[in-house]
């Protein structure tokens, strides 16, 4: 048997597995941006009647994933592993609606990265012969990460002109060994790059240099170019992330093209007012479950890689003067 | 087959340099608009509230005790605008402008106490009122001691 890991960081799989369905949910500020349409499901309040935002959170990750589950019309009994992270101390959200799913549960933490790491290793499950089906979600609520991460929901305040929204929204997948879908071909498993950043207002600075290190590391692996895929997405870098993972890839002797850009740029418009864009592990996954697999399935786009993006620290390690390390995971996406 | 000997790719920036990229591709804050809206805000706050003690020395209170009155009105008004979901709205226009002023007090308060009656009345809003406005009361209070023990020591 051959192996399946190529050059250093990356795997490819021998049979690819197939995305079978897909669901997203998002909040009321995510539905009125630009790929409001895009959305299996628009909450029209954060909070959905629920006693708290975590609660809403974790119900939001529940329907997303039974959403994928009754959108492939497999029954959950042939599921054999699922995959779920979020933001939250503990991944609580997850944890919960793993609860209620019943199913063998492994939890991930990658950050916001995490929907790219989850289809990384669900299709390694499946690639290696330890899975048929594999169900992954994530999700992030705006409020639930405010008050872990920064204020009160109600305090007064202005936020940096770099600063990021998270998104409220979970999105889901389900992969298959067998199918008609897109297919999952390659993913490269990024490494923990810290260039120092210690502003928690700018997290897009903090990350780039470990999307714009995956991304050097797949094209050198698979002996490709940019211009190789119809898109680039990394997860949640903003504007401002985007920007700087361009630059730091052109010095590096890379020109990304114009089919890079950022789901955190997408999923919201400029009269939002988020500043430099999305974050959370919502905005790539439900960007990646609504509008790139929509536009795969359409064949408007061949070949689609998602370079999620996470930024590995804590409130604590923020506070206590610690800088913030980024990590970037790829995954190769064909219609 | 994973080749180990193959180069690594490498960012060819380093941390270093990397540093004064962050600062040439993020967004300056807007200070000069800021200000401008802090004043703004910050003038119509603090005009309400001489209203308020023009209205209480009105009624016959003295002048201490007008001022008084004018500031548990403002501190009441304050809380209010956060209930109802108001006062972070104004704190993003009015930046300093509406922190300042002890409406925007009031709003450190109420906020957290709202935020986290959800864990309960002793580990929520017990323990959590004064996560924002806590340095302020910390700081404030020992600074106005040390003020007023140098004062008494002069006179």
């Amino acid at each position: 048997m051959s192996l399946k890991r190529v050059g250093n960081q990356t795997v490819v799989f021998a049979k690819p597995p197939v995305i079978l369905s897909s669901y997203s949910i998002v909040g009321p500020k995510e539905g009125q941006g630009p790929l409001g349409k895009t959305f299996d499901k628009v909450w029209k309040d954060a909070l959905n009647g629920e006693k708290s935002w975590e609660v809403a959170e974790s119900k939001m990750l529940q329907e997303a994933m039974n959403g994928a589950i009754n959108q492939a019309s497999v029954p959950k009994e042939q599921i054999d592993f699922m995959l779920a992270g979020d933001l939250l101390n503990q991944i609580i959200s997850s944890n919960f609606a793993a609860r209620q799913m019943a199913l063998p549960f492994i939890g991930l933490y990658g950050a916001c990265s995490t929907m790219a790491l989850g289809i990384a290793v669900g299709s390694m499950l499946i690639d290696g012969g330890f899975a048929q089906k594999v169900l992954v979600g994530v999700s992030s609520h705006h409020d639930t990460a405010e008050r872990q991460y920064r204020l009160p929901t109600e305090q007064g305040a202005q936020r940096a002109m770099s600063a990021q929204w998270t998104v409220t929204g979970a999105g889901s997948v389900l992969l298959g060994s067998d199918g008609a879908g897109p297919r999952v071909t390659s993913a490269t498993i990024g490494r923990v790059i810290d260039f120092a950043v210690k502003d928690v207002n700018n997290m897009g600075a903090a990350m780039a240099p470990a999307v714009a290190d995956t991304i050097l590391n797949h094209f050198h692996d698979r002996q490709l170019r940019p211009v190789d895929y119809n898109l680039i997405a990394s997860g949640d870098l903003g504007a401002v992330g985007l920007a700087l993972a361009c630059e730091l890839l052109k010095q590096s002797g890379m020109n990304m093209g114009t089919n890079f850009t950022d789901c955190g740029v997408m999923i919201y418009d400029e009269s939002q007012d988020t500043h430099s864009g999305a974050s959370g592990c919502g905005c790539s996954s439900v960007v990646l479950a609504g509008d790139i697999l929509q536009r795969i399935k359409a064949g408007k786009l061949k070949r689609v890689m998602l370079v999620g993006s996470g930024a590995l620290h804590s409130p604590t390690s923020a506070l206590q003067g610690e800088s913030i390390p980024g990590i970037g995971h790829a995954v190769v996406i064909e219609g | 087959m994973a080749d180990q000997t193959q180069k690594k790719p490498l960012l060819s920036v380093t941390a270093e340099k990397y540093q004064t990229l962050i600062k040439q591709y993020t967004p300056k804050p807007t200070i000069i608009k800021n200000v401008v809206r802090a004043f703004i805000v910050g003038g119509i706050i603090c005009s309400i509230g001489q209203i308020f003690i023009n209205l209480f020395s009105s009624f016959g209170l003295a002048r201490v005790e007008a001022s008084t009155a004018a500031t548990a009105t403002m501190i009441f008004l304050g809380a209010l605008l956060t209930g109802l979901g108001v006062y972070d709205e104004i704190g993003k226009f009015g930046g300093a402008g509406s922190i300042v002023p002890v409406t925007g007090f009031a709003n450190s308060i109420v906020a957290p106490a709202m935020e986290f009656k959800r864990e309960g009345y002793v580990m929520g809003v017990g323990a959590k009122l004064f996560t924002v406005a806590g340095p302020v009361l910390v700081y404030g209070i020992t600074t106005s001691i040390v003020v007023g023990f140098v004062y008494f020591l002069l006179h």
